[in-house]
């Protein structure tokens, strides 16, 4: 399957700009389906964004984000051609990762 | 909206009460009566394609009253589905020559 | 409930409104499809100068400007993504009998969503490119897929995403039965329906820009051309089958099963009087 994760870094110089769309269906646990029965909770609980080694963003997510959450930010430094390295890990303990190029 | 319909129909009720203590509760009898006549009307309805989802809605309704054994309740709620499944048959009948008067032309 | 009940007496006022407004003409009745779809367009120019007419197919994004920097910013990310990159690896994938859905279209299926639907002079009725693609699989030994999501939806977002920019050709061959199925589509477009006694151009017509509730309604021209969409309402894909029985069932109406004749047909009036607007779909909308 094609990777749930879609980022796009591009660099401006002094900063990178970083956006990222994630395919997840970050269930609550308090939606019910059309049966009336609760749905279980599964949602993303750890985000990352790893550049050169380092970690230059990350988010402790909760049943509150949206399904197929985006995310956008910056950060200082980056290089065109370098890699950013992006993973998540959810609650049912599931994961993945993904390299892209900065732009 | 169901707060509306249930004060209505518990005013009915207080009507039904106050005004002929003498007259019957309404027995499984008469609810099978109306609910045959609910279900023909959305029939209908379901002839000419429009039916209404609360017509639907209201049939179920009766159906529940009726096995928790309150026939007032259920005539009543067989009466309104009657009527809705009606209207919604005027509705696509009157329709049929309405619908021109909202063209764009 | 309690804006349940607001919703219906707009409805109400709406309708009064309509009843005073429109002019009780009875005369023309000829069907005149060409006519139809000029009026149609000049009703939405009038209605909005500023919007240019290749913009209405941005729904209400080319009526609120707030919504279109929103959407712009989306459209970096759009999140149909998922579902067109779906489509695009389901598309090329074969059957198990060899064959794929290239093989059931035109041009092998890239750049031709501007024609669907089309009236099949064969069987006497309008096909939909939904209908189109499930029979495509019925053909070749494989089950149809649900009308309204998912497959469906990614599907169909890759067959418009090939076709974006290509003006909608929607033709009516010379045959009564296609008229009629015009005539129809038409009919359905502008009758009341469901408890709310609401017709699908109560809102797309009259209304648009409007909101009802949080949203801003699309205007009806162009409306089609958007389709398949990401609706975060729905927090996923839909396809046109979808939107017309989700408006059907909004209105309290019981809805029909997708692609039956009512629905096609709404489609074929729809995309004709839309003709020339170029596909902008797969869309995304609040």
């Amino acid at each position: 399957m094609a990777s749930t994760i879609r980022v796009r870094a591009t660099s401006s110089g002094e900063t990178t700009e970083v956006q990222a769309l994630i395919q997840h269906p970050m269930d609550s646990g308090f939606i019910k389906d059309a049966k009336g029965e609760t749905i279980p909770p599964h949602f993303i609980q750890q985000l990352t964004f790893e550049y050169d080694g380092k970690v230059v963003f990350a988010a402790d997510w909760g049943g509150g984000v949206s399904k197929d959450p985006y995310v956008k930010f910056a950060f200082k430094g980056g290089k065109k051609g370098d890699d950013l390295k992006v993973s998540w890990v959810d609650s049912k303990g599931k994961t993945d990762t993904t390299t892209a190029k900065i732009l | 909206m169901n707060r509306i319909r249930t004060s209505l129909l518990s005013l009915a009720s207080v009507l039904l009460i106050a005004g002929a203590t003498s007259a019957l509760a309404a027995s499984e009898a008469d609810y099978k009566a109306a609910l045959a006549a609910a279900e023909a009307a959305n029939k209908q309805a379901a002839g000419v394609r429009n039916q209404w989802t609360t017509t639907a809605a209201t049939i179920n309704a009766a159906k529940k009253a009726a096995e928790a054994g309150d026939f007032d309740k259920a005539v009543a709620s067989a009466n309104e589905a009657e009527a809705l499944a009606k209207a919604s048959i005027f509705q696509a009948t009157s329709e049929k020559k309405l619908w021109k008067d909202m063209e764009i032309r | 409930m309690r804006p349940a009940i607001r919703f219906a007496s707009i409805g109400l006022a709406l309708a009064a409104l309509a009843y005073a407004a429109a002019p009780s003409a009875t005369a023309a009745d000829a069907v005149d499809p060409v006519a139809d779809a000029k009026a149609f367009k000049k009703y939405f120019t009038d209605k909005f100068p500023k919007v240019k007419l290749e913009d209405f197919v941005n729904g209400p994004y080319s009526m609120d400007e707030g919504l279109h920097q929103q959407w712009q910013e989306k459209e970096q990310f759009p999140p149909y993504e998922f579902s067109l990159e779906l489509g695009k690896e389901m598309f090329s994938k074969p059957f198990k009998n060899g064959k794929s859905y290239g093989d059931c279209f035109p041009n092998k299926g890239i750049g031709i969503r501007q024609n669907y639907p089309y009236f099949d002079e064969k069987e006497g009725k309008v096909i939909t490119l939904e209908l189109a693609l499930n029979r495509c699989r019925e053909a070749n030994g494989e089950p149809p897929f649900s009308y309204v999501k998912d497959e469906m939806a990614a599907l169909t977002a890759y067959m418009a995403f090939t076709s974006r920019g290509k003006p909608f050709d929607i033709k009516i061959p010379n045959d009564p039965r296609a008229l009629a199925a015009y005539e129809n589509g038409k009919e359905y477009f502008y009758t009341r329906r469901g408890q709310l006694n609401f017709s699908c151009a109560t809102c797309h017509v009259q209304s648009p820009g409007e909101r009802i509730r949080a949203e801003v309604l699309a205007p009806a021209l162009g409306i089609l051309n958007a389709m398949p969409i990401y609706r975060s309402e729905w927090s996923g894909m839909g396809t046109t089958s979808r939107r017309f029985t989700s408006c059907n069932s909004q209105i309290r109406g019981v809805p029909f099963s997708p692609q039956d004749d009512e629905y096609r047909n709404v489609e074929y009036y729809l995309s004709f009087v839309s003709n020339g607007l170029p596909i902008s779909g797969p869309g995304a909308r609040p």
